[in-house]
């Protein structure tokens, strides 16, 4: 029942969202992730599904809060200031153990920046960003077809481990027109059922759901037995996908739009016999530190490109640890740099 | 013989003493007996007076307080929600 | 107990309430609020269709107390939270219980607009006119020259602005079926609000929408009063600044 069609990537994403089973969305108008909230608006109701435009951001994730207790598939989508206001609430969600996906269609910044494409946001999306020792999956897709399998994911990864996922995307990526290749719809009824959920304690003890427990020892277990689940999604969930890498001399690193442009940058190196090739991480946590790490014994220097001031440039070296040179090429404030930029400054490395 | 009877339990009793300002009849009082949270836990010092109207009970912010009423005078039972 | 088979019991403890005991200071109303929300679920029969929603405030535990589903929302979303769970699943009974910093102050916009969309949800607001919780700093709705931890000298209304009046507000709206507001000072007002309670509960159980119960509450504490003294205070002070009464009955 695939379908190829013509979209943008925050249609696909809306569109592969619903089809995943997604019942309840609520959201805020802000560019550049406008096309998601009035897909939602447009289709969602059609599909048997809660959508609410939201009074702020703030309104938008406590809503979700609330949906994701009462135990259906819940979404909002926000550009980087307002995820920045939902952040307290990702930690409630967090704190609370819900599922719940989360798109940033991430923009310049920081304060109000622009609408151009940035991947300022890493850090916010990979270390925290709310309050609280948590954890987001976090998914940073780079077509629209990729975003379309991403959201699906999104929504599986959450339930199974009851960990709020955060698909990372920027302007670019959401308004780009891709054929896409779109699941089959599912039904809500045949996802594996939710026994915690808030359906009304009929016939079963009182369902509670908090992140409050003033007691520290209590608060710890609760925080320990959250650890192990991360764990084990550290173990198993780590995505990335690997570009001309077995004999390459210098690895570009590179995510989202980022890592596409990389991989023209990889096209064209080769052509011209330059040993370069990519590692792209597509779960931007849990990072894939151990690829990396295999790939820093054998290249000569691992360049991280990124659409900021180097913050998953943090993680590259965590990864790489010395073993070989990790060099940095960014830009700011939504600048987009070409090929033929990136493909200089690799030249410097070969 | 009394017309009314309370009941209170002593490990919820907080000793706020909203219930004895509120009896008609001065039935309740603080006693010198401290639950295991160490409040003063109110008793029915005039149990005889007692005509179970259950103002005490409805004023108790700990839900402490149960009211028996003689079963000719007794009504329809209240349960929490305000008095029938 | 030789009384037993002459007596029957005529007040006991709402079945939808559990053995816990409640956390709020002696003398609290708090603590009459919840058994009043508790009886008007038994009243209605949906404590097992009920999701009791707990805020941040000396209510935050008040979701553990209940024979019902609950939830602890964030400080004063409260509302949005009631939001999202009733459009996930509209057979759902909502309660959303919220002290006057909450609901009144950091949660104003989740409140109104939840309130203008006429969500089918109860809200029970509690105006203590103080921050029980954090020690009893002033609230949006504490009263012209009361004092208060960050209003040492009294709230002057020249530069801390004026008690909101919440039910006046949420009654100039379109959509809300029943907003009302109550007091506990005496047992004829703590039955006239348990009335109100199971009527904003029983209009959402009828569909007919959103509704608002404003309840003048004591917070001994805080006040620094004796509970049978704050309770006067309701009656000759605050009763004055925050009108009794039903404002909006769509029913
Ligand atoms: C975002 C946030 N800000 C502040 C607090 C601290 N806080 C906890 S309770 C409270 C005020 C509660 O007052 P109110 O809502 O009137 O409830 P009461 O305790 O009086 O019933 C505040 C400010 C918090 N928990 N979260
Ligand atoms: S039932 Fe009435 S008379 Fe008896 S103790 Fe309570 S308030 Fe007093
Ligand atoms: S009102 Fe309740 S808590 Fe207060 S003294 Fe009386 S029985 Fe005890
Ligand atoms: S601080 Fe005030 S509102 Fe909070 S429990 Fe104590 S008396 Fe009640
Ligand atoms: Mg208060």
């Amino acid at each position: 029942m695939a379908e190829r069609q013509l979209m943008t990537g925050n249609e696909a994403m809306a569109e592969a969202a619903i089809r995943a089973g997604l019942r309840a969305y609520f959201g805020y108008p802000i560019t550049p992730q406008n096309e998601v909230l009035e897909y939602m608006a447009a289709h969602l109701p059609q599909a048997g599904g809660a959508f609410l435009q939201a009074e702020s951001e703030v309104a938008a994730i406590n809503m979700c809060y609330g949906a994701a207790a009462a135990g259906v598939r819940a979404m909002t989508s926000s550009s980087s200031p307002g995820v920045s206001l939902k952040m307290e609430g990702i930690s409630y969600l967090a704190g609370a153990d819900l599922p719940c996906v989360i798109l940033n269609a991430a923009r310049g910044g920081p304060g109000l920046g622009n609408i151009a494409p940035a991947q300022g946001d890493y850090f916010q999306a990979t270390k925290g960003g709310g309050h609280g020792d948590y954890r987001l999956i976090v998914l940073a897709p780079s077509t629209g077809q990729e975003a379309a399998e991403l959201a699906g994911l999104a929504f599986d990864l959450s339930d199974r481990y009851r960990v709020p996922a955060l698909i990372l995307a920027d302007g670019m990526l959401g308004q780009m027109m891709e054929p896409v290749t779109l699941p089959p719809p599912r039904d809500p009824g045949t996802l594996p059922p939710k026994p915690w959920a808030l359906t009304g304690a009929k016939g079963r003890e009182p369902n509670l759901i908090a992140s409050f427990a003033l007691e520290p020892t209590v608060l710890r277990e609760i925080n320990v037995k959250r650890y192990a689940r991360y764990r084990e999604i550290e173990a198993r969930e780590v995505r990335w996908e690997e570009v001309a890498t077995e004999d390459a001399e210098v690895l570009l690193i590179a995510y989202g739009t980022m890592g596409r442009i990389a991989k023209t940058v990889v096209r064209r190196g080769r052509e011209r016999g330059v040993k370069v090739g990519l590692l792209r991480p597509i779960t931007l946590w849990p990072f894939p530190y151990a690829p990396i790490r295999t790939l820093a014994e054998r290249v000569k220097a691992i360049l991280t490109v990124e659409l900021s001031a180097g913050q998953m440039w943090e993680d590259v070296r965590l990864a790489v640890e010395g073993r070989t040179a990790t060099p940095f090429y960014g830009e700011l404030g939504g600048v987009v740099p070409t090929p033929s930029d990136i493909l200089q400054e690799v030249l410097r490395y070969a | 013989m009394p017309k009314g009877k309370v009941v209170v339990d002593r490990e919820r009793c907080k000793g706020c003493g909203l219930c004895v300002a509120v009896c008609p009849f001065g039935v309740l009082d603080l006693s010198k007996d401290y639950n295991s949270s160490g409040y003063a836990v109110v008793t029915a010092v005039h149990p005889e007076a007692c005509t179970g109207c259950a103002l005490c009970a409805q004023t108790c912010p700990d839900v402490a307080i149960e009211v028996y009423r003689e079963k000719a005078a007794a009504g329809t039972p209240t349960r929490g929600a305000g008095r029938p | 107990m030789p009384e037993a088979e002459t007596m029957v019991k005529v007040f006991a403890r709402p079945t939808s309430l559990n053995e816990k005991h409640f956390t709020y200071c002696p003398g609290c109303d708090h603590g009459l609020i919840t058994r009043l929300v508790a009886g008007a679920i038994d009243k209605l029969g949906v404590q097992e269709r009920t999701v009791f929603i707990a805020p941040v405030g000396c209510a935050v535990f008040a979701y553990e107390w209940f024979r019902c589903d609950g939830i602890q929302a964030s400080h004063g979303r409260a509302a949005a939270v009631a939001t999202g769970l009733k459009r996930a699943n509209p057979d759902l009974v909502v309660i959303s219980y919220q002290g006057d910093g909450d609901l009144a102050a950091i949660g104003t916009a989740e409140t109104i607009h939840a309130a203008n969309r006429g969500e089918a949800i109860t809200v029970i607001f509690v105006n203590n006119q103080i921050y029980g919780m954090t020690g009893g700093q002033m609230a949006p709705t504490t009263l012209p020259g009361q004092r208060a931890t960050s209003c040492p000298e009294g709230r002057d209304v020249a530069t801390m602005g004026h008690p909101l009046p919440v039910a006046e507000m949420i009654a100039t709206l379109a959509a809300p079926a029943y907003v009302t507001r109550q007091s506990l000072h005496d047992p004829r007002h703590v039955a006239q609000a348990a009335k109100a309670i199971e009527k904003a509960l029983r209009y959402q159980v009828e569909g007919k929408g959103y509704s608002l119960v404003e309840i003048l509450a004591t917070c001994p504490t805080g006040w620094r009063m004796p509970p049978a003294v704050a309770h006067q205070h309701v009656a000759d002070v605050v009763t004055g600044a925050f009108p009794l009464g039903d404002l909006v009955d769509r029913g």
